[in-house]
């Protein structure tokens, strides 16, 4: 079968930033943790291959770093939204129609209700910055999200046939709910699990773009971007490096995500021919 | 002059040849009928004619709607064409409307597309079409939607969509598959009279031989994309040269060999039983109405004993259903499976003896099981024997299929493949009554012939009940000893089904009959 387009492209890109902060508990060119003033501000040469920053740190090696925090901070969050918010959903659909089912969509309801940014900033504002603060934070705003997308698929499942003959065979609504509903739906969890990814990274940028993500001097690239801010004007590959290591794993997860979609969604791939 | 002629059609998909060979004739102002089970290319005759090929289709031969080729024709010219001179009616009412549009501008749409009136006149040609296709406008103004509308309902807007210009041909694609016999029967009754007074001519597409039996002037029957047999309907379903129409024929009203059991041991007793829903409360402080779908049912059911129950959707035949699998509880009366009560909380043994046969042959496995997961599923109830590889594969031989099945996914197998793979997970416990839920509803008739032998010949083999439910009285005919006609809840007429049939007493069992297409041989 032939792989969409989008998929090899966006996983090439996303691997490629996988392969870094991967690399970088191994090796990198530079120390981040060193300081040397000496070497401030240098542009890209082959010895530092985007620069340093005004402390004489090696971006190339920060990206690098970054890298991991961001992705580390994603995995985390987008784990924390599947994990409860996948049981929720099903739950709730199992018991379609009940109160059970009333309390856990208007539950998501609220959550989604607040601006998610806002009280992600609320919760490391008052437990105090940190990036595990930032994955609590971003990881709450993923339960909704996986917990509706499990519903909305179960709920289509749980009026077929296969359903009842699992019913008239005894089986809870636990038991049909791992067995039977769980697998028939993982494909609309990987999609969007997926999409959340690249949200999660770009929350986590934004969360240490205002200082309450990953505290210093471990680098993230939200907080590079946030630092180089007033030396834009000279220095601009300060902005630069980090922002393009932003949208390209964004662009990268978005387009896995469209290339999933289309390689797992059996009507779609039916009209590829 | 002939209306439509079609000529060494021959069409393929991708490579692979759908139809070869199609040569047919409709003169104007006949019933054509296009006979054939799925897969024969009955619909893809008609979809080429009207020019809607699927991508990739390369198509040959000749179509002439009077003396224009349609195959030559621009796509331009045949939407032209579509609607003005050839009118569609499809088969199912549900998706063929589009439920965001009135009735009224739908059946309008098609004249103001092809510019035949304006905006105002085609709302009055709209109105004069739906009451002429028995929707008149007290009961049905303009404005209502889809949705508010029954399926007999949606089917009547479809025939006014499809008449809304008078074409000279209309094409039928099963029209009547997804309804109710009675409504079936309304519905050829307002075709055949389109035909008789606004003289259009008529292709009718099914694959009902009593359906065209009693309508088509002339019958082709299809098989693999071929015409085998056409002529004359009363000749061709004399002479039935071919041995496919003779089979076909067999098949529509094959009764299946069984012997009678006379063992009066009772397994199932359904005492007064009364199951409603909550429907939405009119008013905070009012009590809320609920909508009573079974509503007193008793019966009795005896070992080795066939009963059906028959009724449209709607009667509350599934809802009876459900409580007898102890899946949803009564409200009211009580339901007694070897004089245990059957509840949803019944204890697992107990449900081990009662096992269920759904109606769709796609939706009644998880795609992602193995077939041997599958059939083992029942175990759940007992304890998974040591063995049990060896009962699937018992089971999986007793409905003709094979062990080497057991490693396979369910989208290997045919719609008759699935059904068997569903009575072989029925059987695997052994169970001393099956509910078929329309079991045989979705299969062709061949394939539905070869399942009652199977049912019949399983049922002696194993001292089998069966609870035979369905909307189809001549299935219900061949295969049951005793039947309940049930309508709105209630079970209005009981008894043997030879008899029932022969001598119906209440009114709604003679409607059915009455409705229910009848297949007779014009002579032997």
């Amino acid at each position: 079968m032939r792989l969409p387009r989008t998929l090899i492209l966006g996983s090439v890109l996303f691997a490629i930033f996988l392969f870094a902060a991967l690399m970088s508990f191994l090796w990198t060119p530079f120390d981040v943790e060193t300081l040397a003033i000496a070497k401030k501000l240098k542009t890209p040469s082959p010895e530092f291959w985007f620069g340093t920053d005004h402390f004489g740190r090696d971006i190339f090696s920060m990206i690098m770093v970054g890298a991991r925090t961001s992705i580390a901070v994603a995995v985390v969050a987008v784990g924390i939204g599947i994990l409860l918010g996948v049981p929720l959903g099903l739950w709730a659909a199992a018991n379609h129609g009940g109160w059970l089912d009333e309390v856990i969509m208007r539950g998501n309801d609220l959550v989604f209700a607040f601006p998610s940014l806002v009280i992600a900033i609320l919760i490391t504002a008052v437990f105090g910055p940190s990036a595990l603060n930032a994955i609590i934070a971003i990881g709450i705003f993923n339960i909704p999200v996986f917990a509706r997308v499990a519903r909305g698929g179960a709920l289509s499942l749980w009026t077929l046939e296969y359903i009842l003959s699992a019913r008239v065979a005894g089986k809870n609504k636990l038991r049909i709910s791992v067995e039977h509903i769980l697998p028939n739906i993982a494909n609309l969890l990987i999609v969007q699990g997926t999409i959340q990814f690249s949200v999660g990274i770009l929350a986590e940028a934004a969360l240490s773009y205002v200082g309450l993500g990953a505290q210093p001097p471990t680098p993230s690239w939200g907080r590079m971007l946030a630092d180089s801010q007033t030396m834009i004007s000279f220095a601009p590959h300060l902005a630069l490096f980090p922002g393009f290591a932003i949208v390209l794993t964004v662009l990268g997860l978005n387009l896995m995500g469209d290339g999933l979609r289309d390689l797992l969604d059996p009507r779609i791939r039916r009209d590829r021919g | 002059m002939s209306l439509l002629r079609v000529e060494n059609l021959n069409l393929s998909i991708h490579g692979t040849p759908i139809l070869s060979d199609v040569s047919l004739t409709i003169q104007p102002g006949e019933i054509f009928g296009v006979v054939g089970e799925s897969g024969s290319g009955k619909s893809m005759t008609a979809l080429s004619v009207m020019g809607l090929m699927p991508r990739g289709a390369a198509v040959s031969g000749g179509a002439l709607l009077d003396d224009i080729d349609l195959l030559a024709s621009s796509e331009a010219e045949l939407c032209d064409l579509r609607g003005r001179e050839i009118g569609m009616i499809f088969q199912e009412p549900m998706t063929a409307l589009n439920p965001v549009k009135t009735i009224g501008a739908q059946v309008a749409e098609t004249l103001i597309v092809h510019g035949a009136a304006t905006r105002a006149e085609a709302i009055l040609v709209a109105r004069e079409k739906l009451d002429r296709v028995g929707l008149p406008a007290e009961k049905f103004p303009m404005d209502r939607y889809p949705h508010e509308l029954s399926g007999g309902q949606r089917q009547r807007v479809g025939i006014a969509m499809a008449i809304a210009l008078r074409p000279r041909l209309l094409i039928a694609d099963e029209p009547t598959t997804a309804l109710d016999v009675t409504t079936q029967a309304q519905i050829l009754a307002l075709l055949k009279s389109l035909v008789d007074e606004e003289s259009m001519a008529l292709m009718m597409i099914t694959h009902d031989l009593a359906v065209v039996s009693g309508l088509a002037d002339h019958v082709a029957v299809m098989q693999h994309g071929r015409i085998v047999e056409s002529g004359a309907t009363a000749q061709v379903f004399r002479d039935m040269k071919h041995p496919y129409t003779r089979q076909l024929f067999a098949a529509s009203g094959h009764v299946p060999t069984r012997r009678q059991q006379g063992k009066k041991d009772r397994i199932l007793a359904v005492q007064e039983a009364r199951r409603s829903y909550p429907l939405p409360r009119k008013h905070l402080f009012h009590v809320q109405p609920r909508f009573v779908a079974v509503d007193g049912v008793s019966f009795e059911l005896y070992r080795g004993e066939n009963l059906g129950l028959v009724g449209e959707s709607g009667c509350g035949k599934s809802t009876l259903t459900r409580a007898i699998l102890g899946l949803d509880d009564l409200q009211g009366g009580e339901i007694r499976l070897f004089d245990k009560a059957v509840t949803s909380t019944m204890p697992r043994s107990e449900r081990a003896r009662i096992q269920v046969v759904f109606q769709d042959p796609y939706g009644s496995f998880n795609p992602r099981w193995r077939v041997a997961d599958l059939v083992a599923e029942p175990f759940h109830l007992t304890q998974l024997p040591p063995n049990w590889r060896e009962k699937v594969a018992d089971a999986l031989t007793s409905v003709g299929l094979s062990e080497n099945d057991m490693e396979k996914y369910v989208h290997e197998f045919s719609g008759g493949q699935r059904q068997r793979i569903a009575i072989a997970r029925a059987l695997i416990l052994r169970p001393d009554l099956i509910v078929l839920d329309e079991a045989v509803s979705a299969l062709d008739v061949s394939i539905r012939a070869q399942i009652l032998d199977l049912l019949a010949d399983l049922s002696a083999r194993f001292d089998l009940s069966y609870l035979f439910i369905s909307h189809d009285l001549s299935v219900v005919r061949a295969i049951t000893d005793r039947v309940l006609v049930m309508k709105s809840g209630k079970i209005v007429e009981s008894g043997p089904t030879t008899e029932v049939f022969a001598n119906p007493q209440h009114p709604y069992t003679k409607e059915l009959i009455a409705a229910t297409p009848k297949l007779e041989r014009t002579s032997a």
